[in-house]
C-alpha cells in the first residue's frame, strides 16, 4: 500500500521533471542570441524563406505549442544544420544505438571491476591491497574524463601502439570504453568498500560466525548481499555519468555515438538537435532514477518510504 | 496579591495532528481532547497520566509552543489566543524533560541563559548582563566557574539547573514544569525537586508540574489532575485524591504505586490494570476509559462523561461515581 | 576474630575525612575548554592524508596566485622566435605553437580552476542553506511545495542543462559587461566565467538545501529549539543563532567536497570549447587546444592534465579528512 503511494508519486515526480526539462529546454533555445542560419553565406532573402519555412517567426509560445505536440507524436523536429532535412529523431535513433553499445560495456566493465575491487579492499582492510586499492580508486575519481582519454591515447596508441586511435578499427572501442569505466569503477570501488565494512560488522554476521557457518558463506552469501543494495541507487546516476562522460570520450576517439553529435550540434547551434538530444539524454537519466529507486524500494524494505 | 486569585485558565483546550492513515484519508490524533482547569497564583498544579496520555502536549499547547486547534487560554484574566506571544514569553516558561536535548550543545552556559535576557533586551549593559547570569546560576546551585562552559561537561542534574536557570531568566510568574526530573537519577531527582520548592517560595512562582511519577507529583503539588487519552478525567486536592480517589483509574494508579514497607504492601489490595492504552487514532467511543474498566457498562459505550464537580473542590469524570 | 571471606571492605575512619579544597582545584586546572573546533582540528591533524592534501592546495594557491607575477611572461604574450619549444630552461613547460608560454598558462589556468571551486563553493552554501532552512524551518505546504522544487531539480542531469544554460547566458553577459559601466570591472573574468557561476548558482544548491533541511528537521524536534522558541526567539535568530551554528560542520564538509565537482564540470565545459574564451586560459582548454598534436608535443597536454587531476584529487582527499573529523557525532 504504502509501496505502490511511493511509486505512483515518484513516477508522477518524474513525469513533472520531464516536462520541466522539456519546457526549460525549449525556452532557453529561444533566448540563445542568433538564428541556425547565421552562418550560412544566404541573401536576406533566402533566410527570410528559410525562417518561415521552419516556423521561426511565428510567436514562441506557438511554436512550443506545436513543439510538445509533435513531441507526443515522437516527432523532435529535423535537424537544421548538422544533417540537413533528417529527422532529429531518426539521428538520435541510429547514433544512440553506437553509444549505447559503447555505455553497456562500460557499465558492465565498471560494476564487476567496482565490485571486486570494493570487496578486496573491503575484505583485507588495512592491508597493502586495501591501501593500493584506495590510492587508486581516489585517483580514479579525480581524473575528468578528458585527462583519462589523453593519457590512454598517449600511453596505448602513442608509444606502445597496441590498441588504434580510430574507433572504426579493429578494437577501436577499447579505449573509449575505458574512458568511460573509470570513474565509475573508482566511485563503485568506494561505494562497496564502505558498504562492506559497514556490513562486516553487524551483529547478524556475527550470529552466523557464531553459528559456526564457515567464512566464505559468511562474506560472499550474508554480507555481500546486503552490502550490495547501496550499489543499486547508484546506477542511476552511474547512467547518467556513463552518457555525460560519452560527450568526451567519443570526442576524442572519433566514435560516431550521440554524444559527438551533441558536442557538435552544439557549436553549429543545430536548436532542434540541442533541444532533442537534451530532452533525450535527461528523460533517460529521469527514468533510470526512477527504476532505481523504485528497485531499491523493494529490495531494501528498511528504507524509509517519502 | 491576593492568594486565590486565578492565574492561569484553560478552557476546552484542543489540540488535534492531522494524520495521514490511507492514500487520501486524514485522522485527527486528538493529543487533548476538550480540557478545561484553573491554577491559582502560587499554587502547584500536577498533572500525572500514562506516556502518550497528551501531558507533554498539553503543557506546550498553554505556552503556544503548539498551536492550540481551539479553545481559549488566559493569562491574568486576557486571553493569549491569536496575541502576539513575545510579550508573554517573560511571563510563561518551560523546563523540559530531556536536559540533554534541551540546551544547545553549541552554546556556553552563559549564552544558554543570557539567551533570553537578550531576546527579551532586560539588560542594559553587558556587565548587568554577566551580574544576571552569575546571579541566576548561584541561585539554581551552578558553580559560577563554569560561566564558560559548554553543556555536554555537565551532568544531567545540572544540565537541568542549567535549564532551570534559563526559565528563570525572563522572570516568568508561571512556568511548566514537562517531566523536569523523570530522566534524572533518584538521587538528583530530590535536589532538583527541592530546588523548585525553594524558587517556589523565593519568587513566587506557579508551576503546572507534569509527571508520570505519583510520588514527586504528591510531593510537589497542592492539586492534581489526572489526564487519560487527552481527556481530563479526574481533578482534586492532591491529599483527597490519595485518601479518595473517585476514578477507577486513579484508584488503578493509585494501587500501583510501590510501597517500601512489604507488610504494607502485602496488605493492599492490587488492581491490575489490564490491557494497552487505545490508539488515541481510534479511541473508545463514550468514556474513553471503558475498555479497560471494571465499572464499564452500556451507558459508558454511549456516552462520553463529563468533568463534574462530585463533591466541592473534587472534579470526576465518570458515569458511575 | 577477623572473616577471610568478608566481602566488605574495611572502612577506616579517615575515609570519612573531608577532602581539602586543593583537591577540587586541581580538578578544574586540567578540564580546560577543547572547544568543538579546536577538537575537530586535532582529529584533521592527525590525518596524514589529508594534511598531505591541504599542503598541496596551498601550494596551488601560491602557483596560481604568486607564480604569475614572478614568471617573465604574460598568459596572452606571444614570444616571437619561442614557437613550440620543448620544456627547456626559459620555459620549463614549453611553449604552444603560438609562443606563449604554457607555464603560465598553467598557472592561470590553475587560478581559474581555484577560483570557480571557490566561488561556486561559496555560491552553493548560501542559495543552499538558505533555501534548505527556510524549507526545513516554515515546513507544511511551503515545505512541501519547495522540496519538489529541489526533486526536479535535482533529476534533472545537470551537465546537459549547464551547456545549454551556459551557452544561452554568455553573449548576452558579454554585451552587459561592455555596454554597462557598472560591470566593466567583471570584463577581467570574462563573460564565461560568470555564466558558469550563475549556472551553479541556479543548479547546484539542490544537494545542500536537501542536507541542511534534513538536519534542521532533525535539530527541530529537540527541545532546545522549543526552548528558544519559548524564550520569544524569531525564525530569522533561529536560523541565525541555533539551527544553522549546530549543523556547520556537515555543511562545510558538503561544500568542501562540492568544489572539487565544480571545477570537474568548469574543465569539462572549457574542454568542449564553451567555458572559458579566449585567450584565457583554463586547464581544460589547454589540453583540448594541445590534443590535435598530442603525438608531437605530448607534454602539452601532460602538464595541464596533471595539474587538472592533482588539484581535484587534493580536494577530494581533503575534504573526505574533513568530513572525518568535523563528523557530526555530536557528544549527546
Amino acid at each position: 500500500m504504502q509501496t505502490w503511494r511511493y511509486m505512483l508519486k515518484r513516477i508522477l515526480l518524474a513525469v513533472i521533471s520531464i516536462f520541466a526539462i522539456i519546457t526549460i529546454t525549449y525556452f532557453l533555445m529561444n533566448l540563445m542570441p542568433g538564428d541556425p542560419f547565421m552562418s550560412e553565406k544566404a541573401s536576406e532573402e533566402n533566410r527570410a524563406i528559410l525562417i518561415a519555412k521552419y516556423g521561426l517567426d511565428q510567436p514562441v509560445y506557438v511554436q512550443y505549442g506545436r513543439y510538445l505536440e509533435n513531441l507526443f507524436h515522437g516527432d523532435m523536429g529535423t535537424s537544421y544544420v548538422l544533417q540537413k532535412g533528417r529527422a532529429v529523431k531518426d539521428i538520435i535513433a541510429e547514433s544512440f544505438k553506437v553509444s549505447m553499445g559503447l555505455g553497456v560495456r562500460a557499465l558492465i566493465l565498471a560494476v564487476i571491476c567496482g565490485i571486486i575491487l570494493g570487496c578486496i579492499a573491503g575484505l583485507c582492510k588495512d592491508k597493502l591491497p586495501d591501501a593500493i586499492i584506495r590510492v587508486l580508486s581516489s585517483v580514479g575519481i579525480s581524473m575528468p574524463g578528458y585527462v583519462i582519454a589523453s593519457a590512454l591515447m598517449m600511453l596505448l596508441a602513442v608509444n606502445l601502439k597496441i590498441l588504434p586511435v580510430n574507433y572504426n578499427k579493429p578494437g577501436g572501442w577499447i579505449m573509449p570504453m575505458i574512458t568511460l569505466a573509470i570513474y565509475p569503477t573508482s566511485y563503485l570501488t568506494r561505494l562497496t568498500r564502505a558498504s562492506i565494512l559497514e556490513v562486516m560488522n553487524q551483529d547478524y554476521l556475527r550470529t552466523e560466525r557464531a553459528k559456526g557457518m564457515s567464512e566464505f558463506v559468511v562474506v560472499f552469501i550474508h554480507a555481500l548481499k546486503n552490502s550490495l543494495i547501496p550499489v543499486i541507487t547508484y546506477l542511476g546516476p552511474l547512467t547518467a555519468s556513463i552518457l555525460t562522460g560519452g560527450f568526451v570520450a567519443e570526442s576524442v576517439f572519433s566514435v560516431p555515438g550521440l554524444g559527438r553529435y551533441f558536442v557538435s550540434s552544439i557549436s553549429s547551434r543545430d536548436y532542434t538537435m540541442i533541444m532533442g538530444v537534451t530532452i533525450f539524454y535527461s528523460s533517460l537519466i529521469v527514468i533510470m532514477n526512477l527504476v532505481c529507486d523504485i528497485l531499491y524500494k523493494i529490495v531494501d524494505p528498511r528504507i524509509q518510504l517519502d | 496579591m491576593e492568594k486565590n486569585e486565578i492565574l492561569l485558565e484553560v478552557k476546552n483546550l484542543k489540540k488535534y495532528y492531522p494524520v495521514r492513515t490511507g492514500f487520501v484519508k486524514k485522522t485527527e490524533l486528538k493529543a487533548v481532547d476538550d480540557v478545561s482547569f484553573f491554577i491559582r497564583r502560587g499554587e502547584t498544579l500536577g498533572i500525572v497520566g500514562e506516556s502518550g496520555c497528551g501531558k507533554t502536549t498539553l503543557g506546550r499547547s498553554i505556552l503556544r509552543l503548539e498551536e492550540p486547534t481551539s479553545g481559549d487560554i488566559l493569562y491574568e484574566g486576557n486571553s493569549i489566543i491569536g496575541k502576539k506571544m513575545k510579550d508573554y514569553r517573560t511571563k510563561m516558561q518551560i523546563v523540559f524533560q530531556d536536559p540533554y536535548a534541551s540546551l544547545d550543545p553549541r552554546k556556553t552556559v552563559s549564552d544558554l541563559i543570557g539567551e533570553a535576557m537578550d531576546l527579551q533586551n532586560l539588560c542594559s549593559s553587558k556587565a548587568e548582563r554577566k551580574e544576571r547570569i552569575l546571579e541566576l546560576m548561584k541561585l539554581v546551585g551552578l558553580n559560577t566557574q563554569f560561566y564558560n562552559r559548554f553543556p555536554h561537561e555537565f551532568s544531567g542534574g545540572q544540565r537541568q539547573r542549567i535549564g532551570i536557570a534559563r526559565a528563570l531568566a525572563v522572570n516568568p510568574g508561571f512556568i511548566v514544569c514537562d517531566e523536569p526530573v523523570s530522566a534524572l537519577d533518584v538521587s538528583i531527582q530530590a535536589q532538583i525537586i527541592n530546588m523548585l520548592e525553594e524558587l517556589q517560595e523565593t519568587r513566587q512562582l506557579t508551576y503546572l508540574f507534569i509527571a508520570h511519577d505519583l510520588a514527586i507529583v504528591k510531593h510537589i503539588s497542592d492539586r492534581i489532575g489526572v489526564m487519560y487519552l487527552g481527556h481530563m478525567v479526574e481533578l482534586t486536592d492532591g491529599e483527597e485524591l490519595y485518601r479518595t480517589p473517585l476514578h477507577p483509574y486513579t484508584e488503578m494508579l493509585l494501587s500501583a504505586i510501590p510501597i517500601a514497607d512489604p507488610d504494607l504492601s502485602a496488605a493492599r489490595k492490587r488492581i491490575r490494570l489490564d490491557g494497552e492504552i487505545p490508539s488515541p487514532l481510534n479511541p473508545p467511543s463514550g468514556c474513553p476509559f471503558r475498555t479497560r474498566c471494571p465499572r464499564a457498562d452500556e451507558k459508558c459505550a454511549e456516552c462520553m462523561p463529563q468533568l463534574t464537580e462530585a463533591v466541592p473542590g473534587h472534579y470526576v469524570a465518570c458515569h458511575h461515581v | 576474630m577477623k572473616n577471610i571471606l568478608t566481602l566488605q571492605n574495611k572502612i577506616l575512619p579517615e575515609d570519612f575525612a573531608p577532602l581539602d579544597a586543593d583537591y577540587f582545584k586541581e580538578e578544574s586546572l586540567d578540564t580546560e575548554e577543547i572547544g568543538y573546533w579546536k577538537a575537530s582540528w586535532i582529529r584533521l591533524k592527525s590525518n596524514k592524508i589529508a594534511m598531505a592534501a591541504l599542503v598541496v592546495i596551498v601550494l596551488m594557491f601560491v602557483f596560481a596566485f604568486i607564480g604569475p607575477m614572478l614568471s617573465p611572461y604574460s598568459y596572452d604574450q606571444q614570444v616571437r622566435g619561442d614557437e613550440a619549444l620543448w620544456p627547456c630552461m626559459s620555459h620549463p613547460f614549453g611553449t604552444d605553437r603560438l609562443g606563449r608560454d604554457i607555464l603560465v598558462r598553467c598557472m592561470i589556468g590553475t587560478r581559474i580552476s581555484m577560483i570557480v571551486g571557490l566561488v561556486s563553493a561559496v555560491i552553493v552554501m548560501i542559495v543552499g542553506s538558505i533555501y534548505g532552512a527556510i524549507s526545513g524551518l516554515v515546513g507544511g505546504k511551503t515545505d512541501i511545495i519547495m522540496m519538489r522544487v529541489v526533486d526536479i531539480i535535482y533529476s534533472v542531469p545537470e551537465i546537459l542543462l549547464i551547456v545549454v544554460i551556459k551557452m544561452v547566458i554568455s553573449e548576452p553577459l558579454q554585451t552587459l559587461i561592455d555596454t554597462v559601466p557598472m560591470f566593466h570591472g567583471l570584463q577581467k573574468i570574462g563573460s564565461g566565467l560568470i555564466a558558469i557561476f550563475i549556472v551553479y548558482g541556479c543548479l547546484y544548491w539542490v544537494g545542500m538545501a536537501r542536507i541542511v533541511r534534513g538536519q534542521i528537521l532533525q535539530l527541530k524536534t529537540l527541545d532546545f529549539v522549543t526552548a528558544a522558541e519559548a524564550l520569544g526567539c524569531g525564525k530569522a535568530t533561529m536560523i541565525r543563532e541555533h539551527l544553522l551554528p549546530n549543523c556547520i560542520g556537515q555543511l562545510i564538509a558538503t561544500v568542501m567536497l562540492q568544489i572539487p565537482s565544480a571545477i570537474f564540470t568548469e574543465a569539462f565545459l572549457s574542454y568542449l570549447g564553451i567555458g572559458v574564451s579566449a585567450p584565457m586560459a583554463s586547464l581544460g582548454s589547454l589540453t583540448s587546444e594541445a590534443l590535435n598534436g598530442i603525438t608531437t608535443y605530448p607534454y602539452r597536454v601532460i602538464f595541464p592534465a596533471v595539474l587538472i587531476s592533482l588539484i581535484i584529487l587534493s580536494f577530494n582527499l581533503f575534504g573526505d579528512g574533513l568530513r572525518d573529523a568535523l563528523d557530526p557525532k555530536m557528544k549527546k
